[in-house]
């Protein structure tokens, strides 16, 4: 299995999109791009699982080393363990529905699916990256066009949101930069990850780099304070764009904040857990309540993902085995939860030109297909069995509990009440939505056309294959989590 | 009496400064380009008095005189090139006519 | 023993059913998705029975044991704890997957002829197929998280179907309600769940039960030394999981969801807020009886006194309602509540266990003679279309079968021999007055209130004022019979187990340390409680027999106590102070304000300040070359000072 093809498919589509004429050309060179990159994923699922099966415990597998710039140690550096296949696909899944949910657009449509798969291309690249500066290098490439999305795109107040997400993120992957080069200067004149995980970095350098790296990622993690982008962000976004930035780009900056921040950095990682856990905990809470207060569909899934990737942060800052499982779980199931949730949005604003929940009303009646995919991200978002939502938070949980510190366990105690809250939001926006009387002015409406269909269905197909069989996942990612919590522990 | 570095640094000094003086006063494109010309010919007279006086047995202050005055004449060049540009647009040569690059 | 397939088979074919009838159904199954799901549960009920027929016919002679034939690891945690999907086969799980499966049939044949011609037949089928199918799950759980699972998915279906109406305002404002009050109790549930499993290492029930139970366990020494606000962790932790079983079991005061669930349809309410889901919360509470009764008795109290409370309270209320089913309602909240004070009045083993079979026995006979009185009550509604005691009145003579088979239930949640509510009952008050003064003289002024109100909506319903003639009623084209053969079918099936059940040897079979019990029937111990029905009963019919001016009178006189009673003692008006006023108003809306001009102020602030500063310092950009110039001259003249002079 080679993981350049993870890079290679993606940069042909998007060369292949720039040169066509043809709208419909432009579509569907997207979609069989995009389809190829799940397949592709899914090849290297079964590929890695038949790797790992018989034994093979290298940190790594696949990887590829090419040296790009000796004399300063930047090297391409690729390779994938069980969280990183988890994200790919992921990438892959919210790739192909954000392709399919995108069909209609007019304007510039050419452009439009060239920087969508260009923010994949950067997100695929980010995930197998083992080399800090090509990681940066990546996370780059996921930023800059999800400017142009909402600048060009948008709706609202879209250069303001634009530029508010574009500089809190640069912000962030600001501080990544420095803390990559504060890395680079203090352990050995080496961006490999592999290497400086083997390198003991002195703790006074720990205590300076960790916090410009966490807050870095954190800032793409929707990290209290620093998630205000997440709101007007999402709400100004085209439907695949709050797709992408939810479903994707949040969980390069979780990702990032296990892999590099906490992974390389153990002892800082310790010293912070507790700060790191006082802000995750207000962030689940915080974002639930303010949630409940909004009114538009895209802000109330907006706050409530502020909420959940408060999970993800909880479980990296609690430190233990499960949760830290839990963490990359709640990536992948908000991923795909939040990217169906954000298209369903759309597709219903495609049709009532409305986002307020107080102007719509029995949707169930008019657009069922659309109203029961909302009934079931809803519900998967309010943490019912059989979803990953509930499967994902569970994981946290219980990985919280095994603290036994009182302050830990306070914290969990108030993560868990976030699922009374999410359920009372959620409820209230499928109550007004999809139930009620219809309004006069919607009972025209027309049902999903085939490309949505295809987008909610094949999320939907994520989302349920983790809530029920949720071993297969489980299986994937302990063992990367172990050798992240061996790493912790000082084996 | 026989010139001495001195005096040659003196005159290239006092060039220099005398370019540098109008093509801060002057308005006219044309004269803030003489001026740069004076400018670059002092640094000429630099180069030969340097070389003559320090190391006699050497080229290289020539060789540097010779690429400035190459230069300078590709550059009076461009830059009356723009100017005839900017009198064709502004119907004028005063430099504070031409100030839309501001802020 | 029944091949473990089989006992999947029994949840499994709901499930089945679920997912057929929800992606298909609209489609292809318009018309005959009502006649699959009920034969699919009709295998299912066929399966149970055998199953639990297999299981107590080869137990060991007075001993049943816990058994686990399947289980299947579903997401690993640790070396011990994992959470895994398998079947425990007990007395009591056996007994509840044959309740479980017999009233979800009954439900489907009644609902096969009352819901003929909804628009949404098929999603009203795969919903209750859902439902039965998370309530097998719920039952045969072999791990404390499985039971969570399914007790959400409970708690979804019921949902699901309380909405089932979506476009009624007021169903979807009592599916919200449901879900959200069950869902608070269920994080109690959860983070007991937490407590327990950290506790004893294990989520597994056997496991679990052997540790928490055995005094000479590590784990329970350490979980009973570490306290947290005087209490002990393990203390804490039970308590936290019967928060869930009293919400799911609409104990007071978490109660206020369960007289707006019936906005879901009849069938509905007879199924799930009637017979099973709601007994879910006593079902939990006798599934980890051993913990709570050995280990943590203080918790066990609690149960019995909050069972109690909610009896009475419940009596009071159903006393006013005019509504036939927040009647009945209320009639079930109070009916839970004695099973609930039956288990804390019980201990383990042995003849004090008396409490723990009684409870089972009357959930037993609770689920069937309950069942009956909705689904009758649901023929009423069909035939005047309406749930107003008002419109109702002389209705025995048409519709006959529904008459007799009400009445037959009345009389059995009224405690009259030799109905099936008598048993259970006699045997739950024997239990009380062996352990608990106090709750025995509550539970005993209950069972009279209980019989008073249920022969004033029995009185209210067939007999008082004359019903309108079919001349009348004409006009409106109503049906003027009792529905078909579907309808009546189950309301007969019901009624001949409401008759006949009382008269298994409940105790043989369940108790709460799998021994057989033999329990006595005793004669003069019945005369009061059966005395004070009758008096119930007599009241009733003294007041609402005839159409009179006696129950305004009555209730005039009574004006404080009525009125308070009529509004549910305002409690659900405290629930909505607490919810919008302190919730919403002091801490959501300070959140979300908060957000946006705190944090997003300062963040404005931040982008703000640098434009700002930005347009002070642009000036310095005029423009003019020569200016420029004059900044680069002094730049080289500066830096030229600095190096020679300065930095030499």
């Amino acid at each position: 299995m080679n993981l350049l093809l993870l890079i290679i498919i993606p940069l042909v589509t998007a060369v292949a999109v720039l040169l066509l004429r043809n709208k419909q050309q432009v579509r569907w060179i997207s979609f069989a791009g995009s389809v190829a990159q799940l397949v592709l994923a899914f090849t290297l699922f079964f590929a890695f699982r038949n790797e790992r099966t018989p034994g093979n415990t290298a940190q790594m597998l696949f990887e590829q080393n090419y040296a790009l710039f000796p004399s300063l140690h930047i090297s391409f550096h690729f390779g994938v363990d069980g969280i990183s296949v988890a994200m790919i696909m992921l990438t892959a899944f919210v790739v192909v529905a954000g392709v399919l949910v995108s069909w209609n657009i007019e304007k510039m449509t050419k452009e439009f699916y060239f920087l969508l798969i260009l923010l994949g291309l950067g997100a695929y690249g980010f995930f197998i990256s083992l080399d800090l500066f090509i990681l940066f290098f990546f996370l780059e490439i996921a930023v800059i066009p999800k400017y142009l999305l909402i600048g060009i795109w948008g709706s609202g107040k879209k250069e303001y949101s634009a530029n508010k997400l574009a500089l809190m993120l640069m912000g962030g992957s600001a501080l990544v930069l420095v803390g990559i080069l504060g890395l680079y200067f203090s352990a050995g004149h080496s961006f490999d990850l592999l290497n400086l995980s083997k390198l003991a970095i002195p703790i006074e350098k720990q205590r300076i780099i960790f916090p410009l790296l966490f807050v870095g990622f954190g800032v793409f993690a929707a990290l209290f304070p620093f998630h205000t982008w997440v709101p007007d962000g999402h709400s100004s976004a085209p439907t695949a764009g709050s797709m992408f930035l939810a479903g994707i780009s949040m969980k390069l900056g979780g990702y990032g904040c296990l892999r590099v921040a906490a992974y390389l950095m153990p002892d800082a990682a310790k010293e912070y857990s507790t700060i790191i856990i006082v802000l995750a905990s207000i962030a689940i809470l915080y974002g639930a309540f303010a949630t409940m207060m909004q009114k538009d569909l895209k802000y109330i899934n907006a706050y409530s993902s502020i909420s959940h990737c408060g999970f993800v942060l909880l479980g990296i800052g609690m430190l233990t085995k499960t949760a830290i499982t839990g963490a990359v779980m709640q990536m992948v199931s908000h991923g795909l939860m939040t990217a169906l949730f954000f298209a369903v949005i759309g597709m219903i604003y495609d049709r009532t030109h409305t986002r307020q929940v107080s102007e719509m009303g029995g949707l169930m009646k008019v657009i069922p297909f659309i109203s029961t995919a909302f009934f079931i991200v809803g519900l998967c978002s309010l943490g019912l069995p059989g979803f990953s939502g509930f499967v994902a938070e569970v994981t946290v949980f219980i990985g919280s509990w095994e603290k036994t510190n009182i302050f830990y366990r306070i914290a969990t105690i108030a993560a868990c009440m976030s699922i009374v809250v999410t359920s009372v939001y959620i409820l209230r926006a499928i109550g007004q939505t999809a139930m009620g009387p219809i309004r006069e002015n919607f009972s025209q409406l027309k049902d999903a056309t085939w490309n949505e269909k295809l987008a909610a269905v094949i999320l939907i197909i994520g989302i349920v294959a983790i809530g029920v069989a949720p071993f297969w996942l489980n299986d994937l990612l302990r063992p990367g989590a172990e050798i992240i919590m061996n790493k912790l522990i000082g084996k | 009496m026989q010139p001495g570095l001195y005096h040659i640094l003196f005159i290239s000094a006092a060039l220099f400064f005398i370019g540098v003086y109008g093509f801060l006063t002057r308005r006219n494109l044309i004269t803030m380009l003489m001026s740069i010309e004076l400018i670059l010919n002092s640094v000429n007279l630099n180069f030969i008095a340097f070389n003559k006086y320090l190391w006699p047995g050497k080229m290289d202050g020539l060789f540097f005189t010779v690429f400035i005055i190459a230069i300078a004449a590709a550059e009076a060049a461009v830059a009356i090139a723009i100017i005839i540009n900017l009198y064709r647009s502004h119907n004028s040569i005063d430099v504070e006519n031409a100030e839309e690059l501001k802020y | 023993m029944p091949d473990a397939t089989i006992i999947a088979l029994i949840p499994l074919l709901p499930l089945a059913g679920f997912v057929l009838l929800g992606l298909f159904g609209r489609k292809y199954f318009k018309n005959s998705s009502g006649i699959i799901g009920t034969v699919l549960i009709l295998i299912s009920t066929i399966l149970a029975l055998y199953t639990a027929y297999t299981y107590f016919t080869t137990a060991n002679v007075g001993f049943y044991p816990r058994l686990v034939p399947v289980n299947y690891t579903w997401l690993r945690f640790s070396e011990n704890l994992s959470i895994d999907m398998g079947i425990l086969q007990d007395s009591i799980s056996m007994m509840m997957i044959v309740v479980v499966t017999f009233i979800s049939l009954m439900v489907h044949i009644y609902s096969l002829g009352y819901m003929k011609g909804e628009e949404r037949f098929s999603t009203f089928f795969s919903f209750l197929s859902l439902f039965t199918f998370s309530m097998l799950g719920l039952v045969i759980s072999s791990n404390l998280f499985q039971i969570y699972i399914f007790w959400e998915l409970v708690g979804v279906s019921s949902f699901l179907l309380i909405g089932y109406h979506y476009k009624k305002p007021s169903a979807v404002a009592a599916c919200k309600k449901a879900f959200i009050v069950t869902r608070f109790a269920d994080l109690g549930f959860l983070i007991g769940i937490l407590i327990l499993s950290f506790s004893s290492g294990t989520l597994d029930f056997n496991t679990l039960i052997a540790t928490l139970t055995s005094p000479e366990s590590g784990q329970l020494k350490t979980a009973a030394a570490s306290t947290f606000l005087g209490a002990s962790a393990l203390t804490w932790g039970a308590a936290l999981v019967f928060i869930g079983g009293a919400g799911k079991s609409a104990m007071f005061p978490l109660h206020i969801w369960l007289p707006d669930a019936m906005e879901g349809p009849t069938p509905v309410s007879a199924l799930i807020h009637a017979a099973t889901m709601v007994v879910a919360g006593v079902f939990l509470v006798a599934r980890l009886f051993p913990v709570f009764s050995i280990t943590t008795p203080g918790v066990l109290e609690i149960v019995g006194w909050v069972g109690a409370i909610s009896a009475i309270l419940a009596a009071i209320m159903a006393c006013t309602q005019t509504d036939i089913k927040r009647v009945l309602a209320y009639s079930t909240m109070s009916q839970i509540g004695f099973m609930m004070f039956a288990l804390g009045v019980s201990k383990y083993g042995g003849e004090g266990g008396l409490g723990y079979t009684a409870s089972m026995f009357h959930l037993f006979t609770h689920a069937m003679f309950k069942a009956l009185l909705f689904l009758a009550a649901g023929a009423v509604i069909h035939y005047v279309h309406s749930n107003e005691m008002k419109d109702m009145g002389g209705l025995r003579k048409y519709l006959p079968i529904t008459h007799i088979t009400f009445l037959i239930a009345c009389l059995a949640i009224a405690g009259v021999p030799p109905f099936a509510g008598f048993f259970s009952k006699e045997e739950i008050l024997l239990a009380a007055s062996q352990n608990n003064t106090i709750i025995y003289w509550i539970a005993l002024i209950t069972s009279g209130l209980t019989a008073f109100y249920m022969f004033r909506l029995y009185f209210s319903i067939f007999w008082n004022k004359p019903a309108p003639s079919p001349l009348e009623r004409a006009g409106s084209e109503v049906h003027h019979h009792e529905g078909g053969f579907a309808i009546t079918l189950p309301l007969v099936l019901l009624g001949i187990g409401t008759a006949a059940a009382g008269f298994i040897p409940f105790g043989k079979f369940v108790s709460s340390d799998g021994r057989a019990l033999e329990s006595h029937l005793h004669l003069q111990f019945s005369i009061a409680p059966v005395a004070l029905g009758l008096l119930g009963i007599f009241t009733a019919m003294w007041l609402y027999k005839k159409q009179n001016e006696r129950p305004e009178k009555l209730a005039a006189s009574l004006n404080g106590l009525y009125t308070s009673a009529y509004n549910k003692f305002y409690i659900d008006e405290i629930y909505l102070f607490i919810a919008k006023k302190i919730v919403f108003n002091l801490i959501g809306r300070p959140a979300a304000w908060f957000d946006k001009n705190i944090v997003d102020g300062l963040v404005n602030l931040t982008g703000n300040s640098t434009t700002a500063i930005s347009e002070k310092i642009k000036k310095v950009q005029s423009g003019k070359v020569q200016q420029y110039a004059i900044y680069f001259l002094a730049g080289v003249i500066g830096l030229a000072i600095l190096f020679i002079y300065i930095w030499k």
